[in-house]
């Protein structure tokens, strides 16, 4: 199945909550609405054309430059018609998503573990706690803000903050490479 | 964090396995809700491993990240290197251009991985059900695959070899002729794992029926590699989503619909064969010539080039310091590890180090659909069944 035959039958019925489509190196990324994230998606999974039975991965990624923060990206894989397709949403730092988890159970400890890396909760998933870090631990490794070395509370990190209000990214400390 | 179980009782008891146990193939720590002998409920847990590589990995440039690569399933640390290095080359646009020996020699080395990566699953999962000879002779065979690594790159543990854009150097004088006498000796001696084991009674009872798991789950819970082809999902990246010169080459891909612990078995000791088939081809086709990719916007120079011209020195500087500048953009490449499906997601913002990286573990996921195998088991099935998953913990946790 080709991208053009996936982006077709994704139009036909979702052409308002798209907001942005992709192709890099022969990959389709479809960017959607937040609050029609759920539906997208079960529409994905359910549609007898389609049929992406199944979730390969799903992460986020941290923009803490931007008003919405987070993007999350899902990619789907078609186990008959071979095809794949990433689906990338946006949310803000306190506001949840929907969990997939109903529709592909394998989300389960993906989202835990996105949760557990950069605190983003999901809606409607049954046992969300951290999965890789110790549960008594404070902050969420994976967000940019987050040092490279050390806890974010024990600082020689205060000067996170640059004075035009930029966020400073951790560097490698032996290695500075900007 | 614990889960709270609600236990009744006079029949439930709650009993916790590891993380310090030998059976559990690493740090896994499992919590089991017992009715008798039979499982009620079980919750693992894992990240007793974790390092944060992901978080390394974007703060270092895209080769310094190689050798971090064979710490995650250290059993296969060459399919890994593999793994990653297409993803790169994907991002970065090249991998049409990778020389055909170059990736001869990577199929040969992810090849012979798998073969040493499905050896130590058959030795350790034969020991913890109780046969111990299987794994003295498993170990046989895996040594001559480790001096083999140890010829081509000096290591016997975490061998880098593959680099992005082709292999670090040429096949050493005498791999070859290792690999023939290789190719040779395995199959007969796979013959003996399959008499001591595949019609064993005690093996069979063990493993027939037990860690059940039907295609429908299996495929909903993400499962991925040999335990999918257990379970009757006719599936493999080398095959349906085609990388590298797997195309060229002629295997088939072993599929049993049964779902149980035995079924997995058999599909990894046909992977085995499938595999020193793929090697026999890759004796005979493959081709002279470069082993690297000729472009020096991302690979290094060659050593004389850079002590004798000015200009490439510079470059290298760069390189070296700032990174291979990647295009802005985002790529997911899947590859098939003897686990299953190790993927790399990389998202670039144009600089020399990745913006984010993301590490698809097969280990994670099929840890994750544990719970779902052992429901209505014995106790004693648990072995059986993690044996039978056959996980790494530097991959799981990351």
């Amino acid at each position: 199945m080709s991208n053009d035959e996936i982006l077709g039958a994704i139009k036909a019925k979702f052409a308002n909550a798209i907001k942005e489509v992709n192709e890099f190196r022969g990959d389709l990324t479809v960017k959607v609405d937040k609050d029609s994230l759920h539906d997208f998606m079960k529409f994905l999974h359910d549609d007898s054309s389609l049929k992406f039975d199944y979730l390969v991965m799903m992460t986020a990624i941290d923009f803490p430059e931007k008003e919405e923060r987070f993007e999350l990206v899902y990619v789907l894989r078609s186990i008959d018609n071979k095809a794949m397709i990433s689906v990338k949403t946006s949310t803000k730092e306190d506001e949840p998503v929907d969990s997939v988890m109903d529709i592909w159970h394998s989300a389960n400890w993906d989202e835990r573990e996105t949760y557990d890396m950069y605190g983003i909760k999901f809606n409607n998933h049954p046992d969300l706690r951290r999965i890789l870090m110790p549960e008594d631990w404070t902050g969420y490794p994976l967000r940019k803000d987050y040092p490279l070395k050390g806890r974010p509370e024990d600082d020689t990190y205060l000067d996170k903050h640059l004075p035009n209000g930029q966020i400073k990214r951790p560097r490698h400390t032996r290695m500075p490479l900007s | 964090m614990n889960k709270t179980y609600e236990v009744d009782n006079t029949r439930e008891v709650i009993l916790n396995v590891g993380p310090q146990h030998p059976a559990t193939h690493g740090v896994l720590r499992y919590v089991l809700k017992l009715d008798g002998e039979r499982i009620v409920e079980s919750d693992p847990q894992v990240g007793f491993l974790h390092r944060g590589l992901e978080k390394l990995a974007e703060n270092m440039t895209y080769q310094q990240f190689n050798p971090y690569t064979d710490r995650l399933d250290y059993l296969a640390a060459m399919n890994n290197n593999f793994a990653y290095d297409i993803a790169v080359e994907k991002l970065l646009g090249i991998d049409k251009d990778i020389p055909p020996r170059a990736e001869y020699i990577r199929v040969i080395m992810a090849e012979l991985g798998r073969i040493a990566s499905h050896l130590v699953w058959l030795a350790t999962h034969a020991l913890d059900i109780g046969a111990m000879t299987v794994f003295l002779y498993c170990f046989r065979e895996r040594e001559y695959i480790l001096d083999m690594y140890e010829m081509a790159c000096g290591n016997r543990l975490t061998y880098n070899y593959i680099r992005i854009g082709g292999v670090a150097r040429d096949l050493p004088e005498g791999f070859m002729d290792k690999l023939k006498e290789f190719v040779k000796l395995f199959p007969p001696r796979l013959k003996e794992y399959h008499t001591l084991l595949s019609k064993n009674r005690i093996w069979l009872k063990r493993t027939k029926d037990v860690g059940y798991i039907s295609r429908e789950d299996a495929i909903n819970y993400g499962i991925a590699g040999p335990c999918t082809r257990g379970s009757g999902v006719d599936w493999d990246l080398r095959r349906d989503v085609p990388y590298s010169v797997y195309p060229e080459l002629d295997f088939e891909v072993p599929v049993y619909p049964e779902g149980d612990v035995y079924a997995r078995y058999l599909v990894r000791m046909d992977e085995m064969l499938q595999s020193n088939r793929i090697l026999e081809q890759c004796i005979e086709k493959i081709p002279d010539g470069p082993v690297m990719i000729d472009d020096s916007r991302y690979v290094w120079d060659a050593k004389e080039k850079l002590m004798t011209e000015n200009f490439s020195l510079m470059k290298h500087f760069v390189k070296v310091v700032k990174g291979i500048k990647a295009p802005p953009g985002e790529v997911y490449v899947g590859s098939e590890n003897p686990k299953g499906e190790l993927g790399f997601y990389i998202y670039s913002d144009g600089e020399g180090k990745p913006y984010r990286l993301k590490i698809r573990s097969p280990s994670f996921i099929n840890i994750s659909a544990m719970p779902k195998m052992l429901k209505g088991g014995y106790i004693a099935d648990v072995i059986s069944v993690i044996g039978s998953l056959d996980f790494v913990f530097g991959e799981c946790d990351r």
